[in-house]
């Protein structure tokens, strides 16, 4: 693993990412912390979507129970910051197995779309109770990850780099050789004794894990939690954008995608609303002309031929 | 001795279609079965009823003495069954070891790194097979027989007592048809209870200690190869009873004029060669048949006739290359096809269907077109405003045929129509072949495997053979010439 090319991508990138705050400065680097959480919410995506081949159209769902658990458990009962992330994340999990239980019964279009749904419940329950929840305006929090913009960005990139070596050996390991052949054909995968349902929950299960600790941690660090940045289906359609951006089946891709987009967005910000448009007109060309992403053609190229 | 696989009275219904009747059989260990039944007989169901694919209605499958109907495929799976897919998906990105490796894996969610036992095993099956020489090379760039090695390595790694071979054959030349027969001789040779499921008897006849033969869902023949191929029904079924032949008054340039002419096609999927040096003429006012078994690249044919394949070759339509035109520049060019799967719109009425096909029609045109078609077919008629999906299959081609005569096509292309059809529903659907053929001056060219109904209405016949055109005739020569070769 060590002598692999993404490895050796990785290693040097991270390496650069954490010298980063001696020499710039804080903006950029608030930026930076918010596409590391981005990039672990299209990481955990990418694990469902290249490897179990399922497509999640409501990452969002994920994202915003763990997010909102743990919001609510520190703004009305205070608790500490690490047992509402434990809690939040484990929301996450056992919300994403009860809507995946039934939903991967389905096959085809109707899982995306069951998640997608569940996005827009999600969505309307915390508007509809606003009283408890914020509603539109958000939910303020009394604690905060950190103060320092240098602190913040060590917590995200190394939540990020641990998220996704995770993520990444799962993937390249004999579990994610499974889940990958039951993504590719179940049928196949399971008359070599392989339970495709089994594992395909047992990805969504981790995603759901990743996704709702990274929710949970980003409302920490913006001090609250809003629809719009961890609910909307907006949020949901960046991760995913991210991920195929980046390169599907490529994890580490996801997070190359996310960053770019982020920055990309950041750097485009002076066209004003045609900065989105810009966006995701790239995003489009990618998709349509490079289907394999940024990623994808790098690592294509290191296999043996 | 008791047998190692056992199938008791499966019985398989998919709504109404009763795809498998009662069928029983049994294989020991050391054995291999044959099963074989033209496209349509319900001989893949039965294997997807031992593997778990689909769940049999009635009857018990069991494994070693354990009745496993009804169960999970990965449990039955684990029971000691394995299946040799016809086409392999493989994973991009892993190497032949690695997809090797991933057969020899346990279910189980914890399994974060392999021993270096698994690699060796994996590296002893690669020899087997004969891919060691590739084992480190991605899937795609592996040609076609070492990509179904690599099914027949996944079968071996997971050391299954019954193992499934679904057309062991099928894209292999005769050098590869002989390493694999070998290779699955070696299964029985260890032990192994082996299904082999195919078209013929012929393909798998070297191979097999018993065939099973079935047709429309039943057991027709069980016994030795020479046997079945002996066998009355059997034949029949291939080949048709008596032929009965049909000469139709001879007419003034027909056939003259050519119509279609295909030359030095050449089709490949992927890897695997499709259609080899194919060439055919069709003339003005011609009935031509073109017969072989599924999978000698009769769809493939007409699919690239009707422009929705890439090809190698020229096709020409009244003397001009018809490469780089449409499908529906094609179609409206003339050439109509009535494929295999009918593709009627199955939510709409018959009514509906037909208007469809009749859409560029002035509706004086459409009015008449439908009551001529309504004669050639009086059934469709008093069902004008059933949905499509509620006919039976007969009706169903019917109707399919009836839309596309609505397109008044010069050349209707007839892919298959007596597909899983009764025999009763044969007789009626030749009638109307035979109407269209006395009555019209249009040209047809039909796909069949099914002889009996393709031979009486030809004026001339192609038969097409492992992706080849092998013969050339007329009707009347086709039960001395090439009618052995078919069984």
């Amino acid at each position: 693993m060590f002598r692999s090319r993404t490895f050796l991508l990785a290693a040097p990138a991270l390496v650069i990412l954490a010298l980063l705050p001696l020499g710039v400065d804080g903006y950029i680097l608030g930026l930076l912390t918010l596409a590391y959480y981005y990039a672990v919410f299209a990481m955990s995506w990418d694990l469902l979507f290249g490897f179990a081949g399922e497509v999640n159209f409501g990452p969002s769902f994920l994202i915003g129970v763990g997010a909102y658990t743990a919001a609510l458990l520190n703004h009305y009962w205070h608790w500490p910051i690490p047992a509402c992330l434990i809690v939040g994340s484990l929301a996450a999990v056992i919300a994403g197995v009860v809507l995946a239980v039934p939903a991967l019964r389905l096959t085809g279009p109707y899982f995306g779309l069951v998640t997608l749904v569940a996005v827009l419940l999600l969505q309307n329950v915390i508007v509809l109770f606003a009283g408890v929840t914020g509603g539109e305006i958000g939910l303020d929090l009394p604690d905060v990850l950190a103060i320092d913009d240098n602190t913040n960005y060590y917590y995200a990139l190394s939540f990020m780099t641990v998220s996704g070596a995770i993520l990444y050996g799962l993937s390249c390991s004999p579990v994610g050789l499974i889940l990958q052949a039951s993504g590719q054909d179940a049928v196949e995968a399971s008359a070599l004794g392989f339970n495709v349902a089994k594992h395909k929950l047992a990805a969504f299960c981790i995603s759901a894990f990743f996704s709702g600790l990274a929710g949970a941690m980003l409302i920490f660090y913006l001090g609250t939690a809003s629809v719009g940045t961890v609910v909307d289906i907006a949020v949901g359609v960046n991760v995913i954008i991210a991920a195929v951006l980046g390169g599907r089946r490529t994890i580490i891709g996801a997070a190359v995608g996310s960053i770019f987009l982020i920055g990309a967005g950041e750097i485009l910000r002076p066209l004003g609303q045609l900065s989105t448009f810009v966006v995701s007109a790239v995003a489009l060309l990618v998709i349509l002309f490079f289907p394999g992403g940024f990623l994808g053609r790098v690592l294509q190229a290191g296999g043996r031929e | 001795m008791t047998a190692l696989l056992e199938v008791k009275g499966v019985t398989k219904r998919f709504g109404g279609l009763v795809a498998n009747k009662d069928i029983s059989f049994s294989i020991n260990a050391g054995e291999i079965l044959g099963l074989i039944g033209p496209n349509g007989s319900g001989k893949s169901t039965v294997m997807k009823c031992i593997m778990g694919i689909e769940k049999p209605n009635a009857g018990q499958v069991l494994i070693d003495g354990v009745n496993v109907a009804g169960w999970p495929t990965h449990r039955i799976a684990r029971q000691g069954v394995g299946l040799v897919f016809q086409h392999s998906h493989p994973l991009q990105r892993q190497t032949i070891l690695e997809h090797i490796k991933l057969a020899l894996l346990p279910d189980n969610l914890f399994m974060l790194a392999t021993d270096h036992g698994v690699t060796r095993r994996a590296e002893e099956i690669a020899a087997r097979v004969g891919l060691s020489k590739v084992m480190h090379r991605l899937p795609r760039t592996l040609p076609f027989a070492d990509l179904r090695r690599l099914e027949l390595a996944k079968a071996i790694a997971r050391n299954p007592k019954v193992v499934l071979v679904d057309e062991p054959f099928a894209g292999l030349t005769a050098a590869e048809v002989a390493d694999f027969s070998q290779l699955i001789a070696s299964f029985r040779a260890d032990g192994h209870a082996v299904l082999l499921v195919d078209h013929n008897v012929k393909g798998v006849a070297a191979l097999v200690d018993r065939v099973f033969a079935m047709y429309l869902g039943e057991r027709v023949a069980e016994g030795s190869a020479e046997e079945v191929m002996r066998n009355e029904t059997v034949r029949r079924v291939y080949l048709g009873g008596e032929l009965k032949l049909a000469a139709r008054p001879e007419r003034d340039g027909k056939g003259r004029t050519p119509l279609l002419s295909v030359n030095n096609l050449g089709v490949l999927y992927a890897k695997a060669t499709a259609l080899d040096d194919v060439s055919i003429h069709v003339g003005e006012g011609e009935f031509v048949s073109v017969v072989g078994l599924n999978g000698a690249g009769k769809t493939t044919l007409f699919n690239a006739i009707s422009g929705l394949l890439p090809y190698s070759g020229a096709i020409a339509w009244r003397g001009e290359s018809l490469s780089g035109r449409t499908p529906g520049s094609i179609a409206r060019g003339g050439i109509v096809q009535c494929p295999e799967t009918r593709e009627l719109f199955g939510d709409m009425s018959v009514r509906e269907n037909l208007d469809l096909g009749g859409q560029h029609l002035p509706p004086a045109g459409t009015a008449r077109q439908l009551e001529w078609l309504f004669g050639l077919f009086p059934i469709l008629k008093s069902r004008q405003n059933q949905a499509a999906r509620t006919l039976s299959g007969g009706e169903q081609q019917m109707l399919a045929i009836a839309r596309a005569l609505m397109m008044q096509p010069k050349l209707l292309i007839l892919d298959e129509p007596t597909l899983g059809l009764a025999p009763v529903i044969l007789e009626q659907l030749s009638k109307a072949m035979e109407t269209l053929r006395q009555t019209t001056d249009i040209t047809v060219l039909l796909g069949e495997q099914n002889v009996t109904f393709a031979l009486p209405h030809a004026d001339r016949v192609y038969v097409l053979e492992h992706s080849r055109i092998v013969w050339e005739g007329g009707p009347g020569r086709f039960a001395a010439e090439a009618g052995a070769g078919y069984l």
